[in-house]
């Protein structure tokens, strides 16, 4: 659907290019048993507290968006979903004057809005239903107040996490020329939703190191505030962000290629990349990092010693099973059968892939029977996949861990080390306790 | 396009999954994109259903539309009859392979498979879940009982004569409100009174199951919102009579039982003498005296809602403030209800609006689904589920059914659970200044302690009141010292009071005189 990616290549010509190659992947078409990216709006709503996400869609739709949260209900939620109905698909109304009556119901209520997000869905697409204009047009008749993006979190076109994908790609297709003229100094731009304290922990390490202009993006007001200009280099927090890494390197950003912050390792090579980029000398570097690596590696070794040997398989959830496979694999000892991705994006994922090992069987896409197949005839001792295959699992007596608790939990960084390494180990400890059967 | 927060039914493929999910040896195979398969948590996970609902979906993507989303459909569907070795398969779309117009019962059709293949109309633009459950499930009796036709039913063959009278449960489906405890306590009844069952339906019931539908004598409806479209159909097609009572709460199972003894012609022989549990005992006995006049608001699918709103009046001795349902379906026979309490009827898929009328009436419990328990929850009023759509914990582990005698004492303690207890209350109208033991804490058997802050909001209604009259500090003190869950009403009776008397002030006296005029 994409043309690949190349961000990584011209500045770093790469011995590990070959590794990545060779590495078998098990290519699989069929029954997907994953979200549409409409799902990430769930976090991204509580990131961007001055934003609604405005769903044009179905039924389907609405109910998936209350019911994939766990059913959570909130006072008056951030979002919402416009429902198509049988006028509009008639052609009887015209979606921009139904989306400004809808729009302007919601700023009432809200009058502190800044960004309206109009995300199209499975039907809108089917129906070319072209959201982007009717932003552009909305736009001018609201003199951006509030502004209006439009991206698609449809699941004909994406996956759970691509949705933050689009959402981001969009807010960075909009950053202008204001933003390029007043950014002139070097800067560093990180990219991808981050847990509120982890955001905290990162911005205080990159002032230790030195760098002075930061800025994280989804951020509330992102793109008022994010310095971006000549001299900005960027770097992933998450890897299922490949288009707005696009945009990025297509507005002049540099892309700094790194493992991702998860685990001790990932942390520690993820700030290194970064320090590099900005020429910061590896003993600054290793003095800033020394007392939470510190921490992080003891805190770690119990856990080692727990899960040290088993045996993992990754159902395809979020795009975080490649970097959570490698830090279960080298920092805890596990391992790993399969790692199930909904996509292999090789470019971003390479320094992942470098660390991996080309002895795991990677599968990208789902044929979810045939994977269940695979599964039952490995007995892992822990799989690690989403709610609609949780309990169907546990009473065939596999032992799972819900993924989905991965995107929602604090897991970046030292000091979350052992948080992610504990919401591996807690079914583990459970099925210990539990005299039943 | 209509704006939905928050939305009480699903779309009507999910409503044919609750019906496949209920039943065995089914599959469902369901023209969908990626994403769509969110639906199977709702069983996995809000059921805790130790399988996958037996659904496949095609989950075509982008790179598909215009080319070969056909091809897809049909090579899921022969994939999934070889694997899955149903003894029938129902094929339909979702809302988005419903505009591509692949037709899946055409292409079914064209597949040559060798098993009942029920293709599913179920138009997404303008149905929703409950709908989409009857017109599935009546259209597997109808597709699955052609067969029978012209045979008759165990009536029509005399059969009746020698054997046991029989009938059908139809109704019950997956994810349903206590729908798997019901069907156990009406089975029971039924066994009591001398009916046996013949096939409970969808729920548990294999494609063969539905077949013999026609060897009952009768059809009972257990939820007309799923079950009453196929029982019509058995009774023009077949002459199966079907049973109109729900057998919720203590009147209704008692009439439920007079329908089914005359259907079922045992006028003469039924053993009535069933334990009718404690509800009527507890709902008379003195400490009761207090659920008098407690006001209630209901809201729900049909069904429940006016059984529960009959239960709360006739047997609770409450007062009902409100009753409303949010599937239009039944509109007709909840205005009806309405009007018998002479309440204004709320039909409604829009939560807002729901949460509007609970604020207005101020009622002291609400009874309601999922939804309007986290609206009592933020008007701080007690609450008590009655109807899907509900969460985890509304699936619980005990048996807890709503129907027949056992689902009456279910109620009274569900219902009275959530309230302030008698002697407890009038403590707390008395003494309203103990620093302990005051409105705030909120009921001494409940863990949770209810905030200062939120418990102010039982007089949600006072910002919605215009204010032309002013309060003197002496009386603003002096409501205070009301009861908080009868305070708002009594500030808004007191406005209207000084309004009606032309007084641009409101003094205690003016809210004993108020109290004393509307008391009367």
């Amino acid at each position: 659907m994409t043309p690949p990616l190349d961000i990584a290549s011209p500045s770093c010509p790469d011995p590990g290019e070959r590794s990545v190659q060779e590495r078998p992947v098990l290519r699989e078409r069929g029954q997907r048993e994953v979200f549409c990216g409409l799902t990430s709006i769930i976090w991204l709503h509580r990131k961007l507290q001055d934003a609604f996400f405005l769903i044009v869609g179905s039924r389907t739709c609405a109910h998936l968006m209350q019911s994939a949260a766990g059913v959570m209900i909130f006072a008056e939620p951030r979002f919402g979903t416009a429902i198509i109905d049988d006028k509009d698909l008639a052609g009887l109304t015209d979606p921009f004057d139904e989306l400004r009556e809808i729009i302007d119901s919601i700023v009432a209520r809200r009058p502190a809005l800044k960004t309206v997000f109009l995300v199209g869905s499975c039907p809108s697409e089917v129906i070319k239903l072209d959201l982007s204009k009717i932003a552009d047009r909305l736009n001018s008749d609201l003199a951006g107040q509030p502004r209006v993006l439009s991206y698609s979190g449809s699941g004909i076109e994406t996956t759970f996490t691509d949705g933050e994908d689009a959402c981001l790609n969009a807010i960075v297709s909009n950053i202008g020329s204001i933003q390029q003229t007043r950014a002139t100094k070097k800067s560093l731009l990180v990219v991808g939703a981050l847990a509120d304290i982890v955001e905290d922990q990162f911005a205080r390490h990159f002032g230790d190191l030195g760098i002075e202009h930061v800025s994280f993006i989804p951020s509330n007001a992102t793109a008022e505030k994010a310095e971006f200009g000549p001299n900005t280099s960027f770097v992933l927090a998450q890897p299922f962000l490949r288009e707005t890494a696009r945009t990025l390197t297509d507005k002049g950003g540099k892309f700094i290629p790194a493992p991702f912050p998860f685990g001790l390792e990932g942390t520690r090579a993820w700030f290194k990349a970064i320090a590099d980029e900005f020429d910061i000398p590896h003993k600054r570097v290793n003095d800033v990092l020394a007392s939470a690596e510190t921490r992080a590696s003891k805190a770690l070794a119990n856990a080692r010693s727990e899960f040290e040997g088993t045996r993992v398989f990754f159902f395809p959830d979020s795009q975080l099973e490649v970097p959570l496979a490698r830090f279960l694999s080298r920092e805890l000892g596990a391992e790993i059968i399969e790692i199930g991705t909904p996509y292999l994006h090789t470019e971003i994922m390479k320094p992942e892939l470098d660390l991996l090992g080309t002895n795991i069987l990677i599968s990208e896409g789902q044929d979810v029977d045939a994977q269940l197949r695979r599964c039952r005839s490995a007995k892992p001792d822990l799989t690690v996949c989403g709610m609609g295959l949780g309990n169907p699992l546990e009473a065939e007596g596999l032992t799972t861990k819900w993924s989905i608790e991965l995107v929602f939990s604090p897991i970046h960084g030292f000091d979350q080390a052992l948080d992610l390494a504990n919401l591996f180990l807690k079914p583990l400890r459970r099925q210990k306790r539990l005299a039943l059967s | 396009m209509k704006l939905s927060m928050w939305t009480y039914e699903g779309p009507p493929h999910v409503g044919a999954m609750r019906v496949a999910t209920g039943m065995e040896k089914l599959h469902y195979v369901l023209h969908a994109p990626q994403g769509d398969t969110y639906a199977d948590l709702l069983f996995t996970m809000i059921e805790r259903r130790d399988r996958r609902p037996p659904v496949t979906y095609t989950t075509f993507e982008a790179r598909d539309l215009g080319s070969d989303t056909a091809d897809i459909f049909q090579s899921t569907l022969k994939k999934t009859v070889e694997r899955e070795e149903p003894e029938a398969i129902i094929v339909g779309a979702s809302c988005t392979a419903e505009l591509l117009q692949d037709d899946p019962g055409g292409l079914s059709k064209s597949a040559n498979i060798d098993i009942p293949v029920i293709p599913l109309e179920l138009p997404s633009y303008q149905r929703k879940e409950n709908w989409g459950a009857a017109e599935t499930f009546y259209q597997i009796v109808r597709h699955l009982t052609a067969s029978s036709l012209g045979l008759g039913t165990a009536q029509a063959n005399g059969d009746n004569s020698k054997a046991q009278p029989s009938c059908n449960l139809l109704g019950p489906t997956a994810l349903g409100f206590r729908h798997r405890d019901d069907v156990i306590e009406i089975t029971r009844l039924l066994s009591t009174l001398g009916v046996a069952v013949n096939v409970v339906a969808p729920m548990g019931a294999t494609p063969s199951d539905i077949a013999r539908l026609c060897d009952a004598d009768f059809n009972i409806v257990l939820y007309p919102e799923t079950g009453q479209l196929a029982a019509k159909h058995l009774e023009k097609t077949f002459g199966q009579p079907f049973t109109k009572t729900i057998p919720i709460g203590i009147g209704a199972t008692k009439e439920f039982i007079d329908e089914i003894v005359e259907l079922a012609g045992l006028q003469d022989s039924a053993d009535r003498s069933v334990d009718e549990g404690n509800l009527s005992w507890w709902s008379r006995s003195i400490d009761s005296n207090y659920l008098t006049g407690k006001r209630v608001f209901v809201f729900g699918d049909a069904t429940h809602a006016i059984a529960a709103a009959r239960i709360a009046t006739e047997e609770l001795g409450f007062e009902l403030v409100g009753l409303g349902c949010y599937n239009r379906e039944f509109a007709r026979e909840l205005r009806t209800a309405a009007a018998q309490y002479n309440v204004t009827p709320l039909i409604t898929d829009d939560y807002l609006e729901v949460e509007k009328a609970i604020a207005e009436t101020q009622p002291e419990l609400v009874l309601g689904t999922q939804m309007e328990r986290h609206i009592a929850k933020r008007l701080n009023v007690g609450c008590a589920v009655i109807s899907a759509p509900t969460h985890v914990q509304d699936f619980p582990a005990r048996y807890a059914p709503q129907m027949g005698f056992e689902g009456a004492n279910v109620i009274f303690d569900t219902w009275v659970h959530p309230l302030v207890m008698g002697l407890e209350e009038h403590l707390l109208g008395m003494f309203t200044d103990d620093f302990e033991f005051n409105e705030a804490s909120g009921p001494s058997h409940l863990a949770h302690g209810k905030t200062p802050q939120t418990a102010q909001s039982g007089e949600t209604t006072r910002a919605s009141t215009t204010n032309v009259v002013n309060w003197t500090d002496a009386a603003e003190k002096e409501l205070k010292k009301i009861p908080f869950f009868v305070r708002g009403k009594a500030r808004r009776n007191t406005e209207t009071y000084a309004q009606l008397q032309s007084l641009t002030e409101i003094s205690v006296d003016t809210l004993y005189d108020a109290k004393a005029h509307y008391g009367q």
